[in-house]
């Protein structure tokens, strides 16, 4: 038999060799991430309606969402590590897909160079919805990992990018799935899941175009192949879920941003979101002059109060983590300080207490000014922390005093607290 | 009903319900996008497709490539069009799917070490400047940990390369005869 005529032209389905492609092998690739895209696009939601967008300007960083924002709702309080999981689920399983939908987009790579660019009207629409997919994903996938990471190259605000961005894909990838579902239905059911994994054979030539007609001789069976692109996912995800606990485990979170250790030891010795230095505290700011300001709506019952005063007040203790929209958290902390229900009382408030505008030192920071919801302030384990595991607030923990709300997003666990305006937000 | 169904089919090369399924979708990409878009319209339109493109004429040319590179280095020779139907027919034994000697044991442990990097590259190159100040935490971990981790991993697809051809010449051996 004479040699095959060398192919060069990638729009030549005898440009691309891999004996592995095919449409079982896009099929499975493609219902890990039917499983996954959607968990990470509904505890994206979530995390959005954490921030209690709807209560306060100061806590929506998208503000034009109208018709996005619909499914808002009040942010519970229980049960207290409720956005610990849903954004540690998040981030670790988006890093988890990652090799998942790379290996999803080598499947499908032959289709991208297939000549003509259309066959028909439908056919070109079909290739902007993909581009939508694609460039939506990898969108996604970027800015998510950039951030988490604190490397803002992307251009504009995380917030609006990585919310608008969801939805642009998220509405191909529905598209997608609701077009090629009963495709993969369909390979799946007629070559098998396991028969086909463990038949060496390559696929039959299927209409698309994704298998070879002209396959190299195969280096790795197919078994092989996804064994690969799963040890990939194991490997990224040891390495990265750590960072949600605190002790040994987060030593094995090897190559996320707060996984390997702790930044310091003893009581104050946990994960730090920013450092007092970072948002320009300066030690004069936090000193023996600092007081703290809580009023009512328009100055009613403006009171100053001390540390010490503060000290003097009822303390109560509350076990809470910490935990960061970029997907990281503390364990439980033991918190000492003033509920949050006592001191609206000094504002006048002595039942049904409403929320709580919080203001912080902070000189840099999207959230130096964030508002608490009332179901959050009246919660008897929301505090103004003075106290950490038995010992004063440090200064990157937030001395002289700092906000803790059970599920909260960390950044609404606003630190070096200045002043609370309760119904007025 | 079919007969219409059947016309458009023809004008437009799919069933209606695609178009259906792809303007809904349009649609919501619309609204969602003029929003993603207000602020630097032209920079953010440029990351969103600029994605794609440098995924698909870039990254993977980049990895195919030296995919291919690894291959040759390997020096698997094809065996021929025979050779290739009879794995076509599912005719290959256990040795015939290990000759490829040891392209994987190079290929599985570059692979695990280029995703890392991909994923936390970064952190990994020391380029957050931030990453300090902001965490209390040393930034300088991670390229040591990045290199430990590779040099782990070749290491122990390097063993298992050993064992493995020590399995085989002790099987290729012949028994000896008492």
């Amino acid at each position: 038999m004479p040699p095959a005529p060398r192919v060069t032209s990638p729009a030549e389905p005898g440009f691309w060799r891999s004996p592995l492609r095919g449409p079982w092998l896009t099929s499975v690739l493609g219902v890990v991430l039917l499983v996954g895209v959607p968990v990470l696009f509904v505890t994206g939601l979530l995390s959005y309606a954490a921030y209690n967008p709807d209560l306060s300007p100061r806590n929506d960083k998208t503000p034009d969402k109208g018709l996005l924002g619909f499914y808002l709702f009040d942010w519970p309080t229980d049960p207290h590590w409720l956005y610990r999981l849903n954004q540690g689920l998040h981030v670790t399983l988006g890093i988890t897909l990652v090799p998942v939908l790379l290996a999803k987009l080598w499947s499908v790579i032959p289709k991208l160079f297939a000549l003509p660019p259309a066959r028909s009207v439908g056919h070109a629409l079909e290739r902007v919805s993909l581009l939508l997919l694609v460039g939506g994903a990898l969108f996604e996938f970027v800015t998510g990992v950039l951030n988490v990471q604190l490397e803002y190259l992307f251009p504009g605000s995380f917030y609006p990018l990585h919310f608008y961005g969801a939805w642009v894909f998220f509405g191909a990838f529905a598209a997608h799935v609701v077009l090629r579902l009963p495709q993969v239905v369909r390979v799946l059911r007629e070559e098998g899941w396991r028969e086909r994994l463990r038949d060496p054979r390559p696929e039959p030539v299927d209409a698309g175009g994704l298998v070879a007609p002209r396959p190299a001789e195969p280096t790795v069976s197919r078994r092989g192949a996804l064994g690969m692109v799963g040890a990939g996912s194991a490997l990224l995800f040891v390495t990265t879920a750590g960072q949600n606990f605190d002790g040994p485990l987060r030593r094995t979170a090897l190559f996320a941003p707060h996984g390997g250790g702790d930044p310091g030891s003893g009581p104050n010795g946990f994960q730090i979101n920013k450092t007092a230095a970072k948002v320009g505290i300066e030690r004069q700011d936090t000193g023996e002059l600092w007081q703290l300001i809580v009023s009512g709506p328009r100055g009613r019952g403006d009171v100053r109060l001390s540390r010490s005063d503060l000290l003097r007040l009822p303390q109560h203790g509350a076990a809470l983590p910490i935990a960061c929209v970029e997907g990281w958290s503390t364990s439980d902390q033991l918190w000492h300080g003033v509920r949050l229900r006592d001191l609206a009382a000094l504002a006048g408030f002595d039942e049904d207490p409403p929320g709580v505008l919080v203001e912080s030192l902070q000189r840099r920071g999207a959230f130096r000014r964030a508002a608490l919801r009332d179901n959050q302030v009246r919660d008897p384990r929301s505090l103004l922390a003075l106290r950490v595991n038995g010992a004063d607030l440090s200064p990157d923990h937030g001395y002289p005093a700092r906000i803790i709300v059970p599920a909260a997003p960390g950044v609404l666990n606003t630190k070096w607290v200045s002043r609370l305006t309760f119904g007025e937000l | 009903m079919t007969g219409f169904t059947h016309r458009f089919r023809r004008w437009y090369g799919e069933g209606p319900l695609q178009p259906l399924v792809l303007l809904g979708s349009f649609a919501l990409a619309g609204y969602a996008g003029v929003r993603l878009l207000e602020g630097d319209w032209l920079l953010i339109a440029v990351w969103f497709v600029g994605a794609a493109l440098v995924h698909d004429l870039l990254f993977v040319p980049a990895y195919a490539l030296a995919d291919r590179a690894l291959r040759a280095a390997g020096g698997r020779r094809s065996r021929g069009e025979q050779n290739r139907e009879e794995w076509s027919r599912g005719e290959w034994s256990r040795e015939e799917w290990s000759r490829g000697g040891w392209v994987n044991f190079a290929r599985v442990p570059a692979f695990l070490s280029g995703l890392l990097l991909l994923v936390w590259f970064p952190l990994v190159a020391g380029g957050v400047e931030r990453y300090e100040s902001v965490t209390g935490l040393p930034a300088g971990a991670f390229l040591d940990r990045w290199l430990t981790v590779t040099a782990l991993l070749f290491a122990g697809s390097a063993l298992c390369r050993v064992l493995q051809t020590r399995r085989r010449a002790r099987k290729q051996r012949p028994p000896a005869v008492h």
